[in-house]
């Protein structure tokens, strides 16, 4: 069992999906039926397998575990995969928001249903690529080949703006990343290997940590996003699709707070020191300002996108307050907003492909008609807020926890970014479901669908499980997190040794 | 006696080439345009037979004391030049037929012109160097000008010649400095001269010269200018074959010139090539936002590229020959991969070159848009495409020589560029369809461009070969 490339299996597993896509022949209709239920099983599977992968996972260990190794392309650049405790949760997120994104696109997606498909199964297999990866520069394609389907997806299926949004993004991320490849470079250089783990142990003069910290920090800022760079975010939420969206909140925002902690604090951790009160300033203003500017949203996504950048907010706090609480803490918030956005964003699909809008006025005492449906957002809205309970209380107070120990300023504005959370959350909650259904528009709208039943139900029971019994997911991380804290402390201590920096700084940046 | 044979054997492969020329000139002479369809496919065997006589051997040689050398650098080039002329010439026959242009001189000019260039590759001293060139390009020339009947396309010619005259001319007053500076042409000769009594201001100005003239055939900024209009002005099939071979012909000799005859002089030329490779990678990117014919924004696109190889020159180091051949040979598939797109843009027997004709191409015509997409991601750079791994050796290079100023400047060109190849992907899949194109790619380009496309999106699977071989390859070249 043990010779079995799992991860390999669990990574690639959608591309044989694509074939099967691909080989498909008929009318229309057959064509597009079939490839809804390839992508079903397909994704399916892989959940099965990703959910196999957690339970013969040993929590206990801070290695990289199920690891495979083999030759690529030569030179030191090596194909090689595992997972150790961070990673390990967002695979099974990635494979298990899968499923429900091909749900939600059953009905809603008619046009060029095959392509659309082929699509979310490539992105599966590079988002899973990304968190299995052992090698940078593998890593890194897995990282920006995402771009080439989400682009896709958002400018063929996406709203009226849709080819701005789509560029936007895509330039967006694609400046921020091409600065991190020339740090991966300059990496390889020195170590003469791109391979991760041996990375981990290289030690890089404390000048040259700067400078790869900056280029790093370019990349997963954008992609996270921290304020300012979060402007694509909010334009690629509201022209892509209602599975898009599941995946931009739920999966593609994580890579970043997943590159920081895989790469910039164990391998730059005096750089990260020094940058610590940037980020943790540009947190505050983030949680506090994006916050506000969601407060003003008309748009229901455009509302939910804004608290996704104020969430990463609390994530990045989290993680680079470097104590046990806040960087478990912000591994929990970022699994738990991947399943509370995502269901968000679902919820809004729901109305939007009974009413096509998603403007929050046009909405209004939804409950009368959608009991079944007001319960199911209430959930996800008090999540998203953070009440305790939910999934979401947990990340929230253990981030703000780490924090506290560092700053107590910044755990205090942070912590004014939950009231004004509840604020905006409530707001669009009372909006949309409370009050009289005066609207002639709504008299008619249906409850959930069995099919969207399925979606949501287990949505539910998840975000409430991991509030209030969030045991089984510390069981993994916890030991990870804790080496993670070590070595960078261990790494902090080496380049603070005066003779041997002085001894590395020769062998540094000119 | 001996030693005559000895170089003959050598040059076996080029001879090859000669001979074949003269005789399919003779053949097509007697015979006329009817037989064109025969005469390029002789050609192209000509050519497989060249290339296999070559690969034969694995040795350094050198012949007629020096002046030619073959060495697994010059192999390397070699099969590439080969490769890109023969899928021109596999390409070509259904648009010329579409064209009228199917004349059996084309193919024969095409052997000449690759005769030319495999002589630039192997040439080690200035005299070779420019018989070399100049077979070429009075070749290209002719070529650029070869639908006769098109104001265009004379005008590409005539436009490509004077400026080729001129750069030549350059060229040549640049060898005239070296040769009174040093006292020798050859490469090797030259290079000892410096390393024992250093650079003179007068070989400097030489040094100077003979990059302009070679810059000019590469078409990188500020020698650019003859680019888009012979791009867009000559028949397609001719710019097909302008963007494939001599590219890396010109490109290896660059490489060789430099590198073998002025290791000593890095200082001096490394900051002209840097100022050219920067400035064409932003040129290349900015100019081609607003292009609206193909083939003109091919020309900006190759321009932009010309750059990126030469991060690889101005490191001056194995790394970066190495880098500059791998993005030479991605370079050269993806391109005939995309020429073959572009010959098959066609609505009622008529060639249409607007990017706008592509639009909604996705619709009707799935395989070719597919496959015309990977092409462009490709070029743009982004992984896991093959273009994604030529930029990433060039980078490598010129990060190995602390080149990070441009290399930050070659990064950022690259996002600019992504925006208009990422505009034709969504002319392509976002907007409503224009009308069909003429069904049906013809049975050949349809599987270069199958093979092309391939190659971009599974060379990440498979290729380390290609990285291996250029990296023997540039050690020959740079000890």
């Amino acid at each position: 069992m043990s010779n079995l490339p799992i991860l390999s299996i669990i990574t690639f597993l959608p591309l044989v999906g694509v074939l099967f896509i691909l080989i498909t022949r008929g009318k229309e209709e057959t064509v597009a039926a079939t490839a809804r239920w390839v992508a079903m099983i397909t994704t399916l599977v892989d959940f099965g397998l990703s959910l196999y992968l957690w339970s013969k996972f040993d929590g206990t260990t801070a290695a990289f575990q199920f690891v495979e190794r083999s030759e690529w392309l030569g030179g030191g650049i090596v194909y090689h995969m595992g997972v150790d405790g961070i990673s390990m949760l967002f695979v099974v997120l990635t494979a298990g928001l899968m499923p429900f994104c091909i749900m939600a696109s059953w009905k809603s997606v008619q046009k060029r249903v095959a392509e659309y498909m082929i699509a979310f199964l490539l992105l599966e297999t590079l988002m899973i690529g990304v968190f299995c990866a052992l090698d940078l520069l593998l890593f890194y394609v897995f990282f920006e080949g995402g771009l080439i389907p989400m682009f896709l997806i958002i400018g063929v299926w996406g709203g009226p703006r849709r080819v701005y949004a789509s560029f936007k993004f895509f330039l967006y991320t694609l400046l921020g990343s091409v600065l991190m490849l020339l740090a991966v470079m300059a990496m390889y250089l020195q170590a003469g290997t791109t391979d991760i783990t041996v990375l981990l142990h290289t030690h890089f003069s404390v000048a040259m940590q700067f400078w790869l910290w900056l280029a790093f920090f370019a990349s997963f800022a954008v992609k996270l996003p921290m304020w300012p760079v979060h402007t694509w975010l909010p334009d690629a939420h509201v022209e892509a699709p209602t599975a898009g969206s599941v995946i931009l909140a739920g999966i593609l925002l994580k890579m970043g707070g997943y590159g920081f902690l895989r790469f910039s604090l164990p391998m730059f951790a005096s750089a990260s020191e020094t940058f610590a009160p940037l980020i943790f300033a540009l947190s505050v203003v983030a949680v506090i300002y994006t916050s506000l500017v969601a407060l003003a949203q008309e748009d229901a996504k455009k509302l939910i996108a804004y608290s996704s950048v104020a969430h990463m907010g609390f994530v990045t706090m989290g993680i680079f307050s470097l104590t046990q609480q806040g960087v478990d803490g912000g591994v929990f918030q970022m699994l738990s907003h991947g399943v509370v956005s995502a269901a968000l964003f679902l919820c809004i699909g729901v109305i939007y492909d009974r009413m096509h809008t998603r403007e929050i006025k046009a909405y209004g005492g939804l409950v009368e008609r959608m009991p079944l449906y007001a319960a199911c957002f209430m959930v996800f809205t008090l999540a998203n807020v953070g009440l305790p309970g939910t999934s979401g209380f947990v990340g929230e107070f253990l981030s703000m926890l780490g924090a506290f120990q560092v700053n107590t300023w910044v755990a205090i504005l942070a912590a004014t970014g939950v009231i004004l959370s509840a604020a905006y959350m409530l707001y669009l909650y009372r909006q949309v479901v409370f009050g009289k259904l005066v609207k002639p528009s709504l008299q008619a709208i249906q409850d959930l669908s069995l099919r969207e039943v399925a979606i949501l139900a287990p949505l539910v029971i998840i975000t409430i499980l991991m509030g209030v019994y969030p045991k089984p997911v510390f069981d993994v991380t916890s030991v990870s997190v804790a080496n993670l804290i070590q070595e960078h402390k261990t790494a902090l201590a080496m380049s603070q040794t005066p003779e041997l920096a002085a001894l590395t700084a020769e062998g540094g940046v000119r | 006696m001996n030693a005559l044979t000895n170089d003959l054997a050598i040059l076996l492969p080029e001879l090859i080439l000669a001979v074949s020329g003269l005789v399919l000139l003779l053949w097509g002479a007697l015979r006329g345009d009817k037989d064109a369809g025969t005469v390029s496919f002789l050609a192209v065997v000509a050519m497989a037979v060249a290339a296999y006589v070559m690969l034969a051997g694995d040795e350094t040689a050198t012949a007629f004391h020096g002046a030619f050398v073959v060495d697994g650098f010059a192999r390397f080039a070699k099969v590439l030049i080969l490769l890109g002329s023969a899928l021109t010439l596999v390409i070509t026959p259904a648009y010329a037929e579409r064209a009228k242009l199917a004349h059996f001189e084309f193919p024969v000019l095409v052997l000449f012109a690759t005769l030319g260039m495999m002589l630039m590759v192997s040439a080690a001293s200035f005299i070779a160097l420019y018989m070399g060139l100049e077979l070429q390009s009075l070749s290209l020339y002719v070529l650029a000008s070869f639908n006769r009947d098109s104001v265009k396309s004379n005008e590409a010619g005539l436009k490509y010649f004077v400026l080729g005259a001129l750069s030549s001319g350059m060229l040549l007053y640049g060898i005239s400095l070296i040769y009174g500076f040093t006292g020798s042409t050859e490469f090797l000769a030259v290079a000892h001269v410096i390393k024992t009594g250093g650079i003179s201001i007068g070989l400097i100005f030489g040094l100077v010269f003979l990059i302009a003239g070679l810059v000019f055939k590469i078409s990188a900024v500020p020698f650019h200018m003859w680019t888009p209009d012979v791009y867009e002005g000559a028949p397609t099939p001719v710019t097909a074959f302008f963007a494939m071979a001599p590219k890396v012909a010109a490109m290896t000799l660059l490489l060789r010139a430099l590198l073998s005859s002025f290791p000593d002089a890095i200082h001096q030329w490394q900051q002209v090539i840097i100022l050219i490779s920067g400035l064409s990678m932003v040129l290349g990117a900015f100019a081609a936002i607003g292009q609206t014919n193909i083939k003109r924004l091919m020309a900006y696109s190759s321009i932009g590229h010309m750059g990126f190889a030469l991060l690889g020159l101005a490191a001056g180091t194995a790394m970066g020959v190495k880098g500059v051949l791998i993005y030479m040979a991605i370079y050269l598939v993806t391109n005939a991969g995309v020429w073959v797109v572009v010959m098959a843009m066609a609505r009622d027997g008529q060639s249409v070159e607007s990017i706008s004709d592509l639009a909604g191409l996705s619709r009707t015509r799935p395989g070719l848009a597919f496959a015309m997409a990977a092409l462009m991601i490709s070029l743009a750079g982004i992984p896991p495409l093959a273009g994604f791994w030529a930029k990433f050796y060039v980078f490598v290079a010129a990060i190995e020589a602390h080149l990070y100023t441009l290399s930050v400047i070659g990064v950022l060109s690259s996002v600019v560029g992504a925006y208009y190849y990422w505009r034709i992907v969504k002319v392509m899949y976002f907007d409503d369809p224009a009308p069909a194109f003429d069904a049906g790619l013809a049975k050949l380009p349809g599987l270069v461009l199958a093979g092309a496309s391939l190659f971009t999106i599974f060379f990440i699977v498979g290729g380390a070969p290609l990285i291996a071989a250029a990296g023997h390859a540039a050690a020959t070249l740079v000890p």
